[in-house]
């Protein structure tokens, strides 16, 4: 007899033996009795609601300009959020998760900031965010809008300070050619952005409300929309 | 109920609004040469197109299809697709084949939209297409092997 064949031997003998001996009522369950739980994706502990402070919180502020930057600097928990800048990279693929790492699958921005022929936005990304149920841990929902995009290059936030990201949204060469009425609109009303609020199951929503943030940038555009020094 | 146009067929869908599309194709059209890898966008197997673009349908609720054009590999056809067969059969791109008609969906839909793709472009475009038997090199070879038949 060949060692493959002894061993598959003993293997068979060893399964007759543990057959005869296993009681009959073991036969009733699906698994062993030691095996883990079946795995079912975790529910995610809630990230803790960041609030933004209303306008009236700086009312405080004598001087306009000073009060000017301390809403705008307010409004940074929004701008400077993972879930803001992560579709405001620096390069040509979108970043993801609250550590900011590159976009898996390994897409990229492509002449419309919307993908290339063959791999754009929308093979993945729908009108809406989509609850992906039971398939993994970490992935809970597909994140989705019908605008959905990344930001043009010129838009880039990722690496910039606060008062770097304040004179580039001000200026009509990098905003998409918004004047200040229109940037406050595009903050207060834009859908896409307010996806920041809605991101979807296993996302943290950035602080506050859109409402919230588009009363300060309201409040900010009246006091004359300084910026913090860059 | 949803209604939807399957490889230019108007079908209907009574089930859960929230069903994968991929769930519908498989289980209730029985079309299963679309496969399930991931179920998370991860890997490309499940790619169809919906209105003339790739799309992942595992990822896709049934509801969002109403009155779209769904067209899966049992029928995509055209020049582009045609193209691409006789270059994958001429070579023999698959391995073991799970991944691959989500690979020629995706394939597909890049000649359709840019004939003459370079290297780049291949890359950029299947980057989300697994293949666990990383058959890369012949799919990126067959892509360009299937724009020059069609350049004729
Ligand atoms: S099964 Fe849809 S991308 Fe993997
Ligand atoms: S051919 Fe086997 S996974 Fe691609």
């Amino acid at each position: 007899m060949t060692k493959t064949t002894l061993t598959r031997f003993c293997l068979l003998a060893s399964a007759c033996a543990l057959l005869s001996a296993a009681p009959v009522a073991g036969w009733s369950q699906d698994r062993a009795p030691a095996a883990p739980e079946p795995s079912q994706p975790v529910v995610q502990k809630k990230a803790e609601t960041v609030q933004l402070r209303p306008v009236s919180d700086f009312d405080a502020i004598e001087d306009e300009t000073e009060r000017s930057i301390a809403i705008f600097e307010e409004t940074g928990k929004v701008l400077l959020h993972p879930r803001c800048v992560n579709c405001h990279p620096a390069g040509n693929v979108p970043l993801q998760t609250m550590a900011m790492t590159p976009h898996q699958p390994p897409v990229v921005r492509g002449d419309a900031n919307f993908g290339v022929p063959g791999l754009m936005c929308n093979t993945c990304h729908g009108p809406e965010n989509v609850k992906v149920v039971g398939q993994t841990e970490d992935i809970l929902s597909i994140p989705g809008n019908p605008n959905w995009h990344l930001a043009p290059i010129e838009m880039a936030w990722q690496g910039r300070s606060l008062g770097e990201i304040c004179e580039q949204i001000k200026d009509t060469d990098r905003n998409g050619g918004k004047t200040l009425a229109e940037l406050i609109e595009h903050m207060a009303e834009d859908d896409l952005v307010g996806w920041g609020w809605n991101p979807g199951e296993g996302r943290e929503p950035v602080p506050g409300t859109q409402e919230a943030f588009g009363d300060l940038y309201k409040a900010w555009a009246a006091t004359g929309a300084h910026c913090p020094a860059p | 109920m949803v209604s939807f146009t399957l490889n230019g067929e108007e079908r209907r869908f009574d089930g859960d609004p929230e069903t994968p599309l991929l769930w519908v194709i498989r289980d209730a059209e029985r079309l299963t040469g679309t496969k399930y890898g991931c179920g998370i966008a991860q890997c490309g197997a499940c790619t169809v197109h919906v209105d003339g673009m790739t799309r992942r349908s595992c990822i896709t609720p049934i509801a969002d299809l109403e009155g779209s054009s769904v067209t899966t590999i049992e029928a995509v056809s055209g020049r582009e697709a045609e193209a691409v067969q006789t270059a994958w059969t001429a070579i023999d791109v698959p391995q073991c084949g799970y991944c691959q008609s989500g690979q020629i969906m995706s394939a597909v839909s890049l000649l359709q939209m840019n004939p003459a793709p370079s290297d780049a472009d291949i890359d950029a475009a299947m980057a989300g297409n697994i293949c666990r038997c990383a058959t890369y090199q012949r799919i990126r070879q067959a892509i360009h092997d299937a724009a020059s038949s069609l350049e004729g």
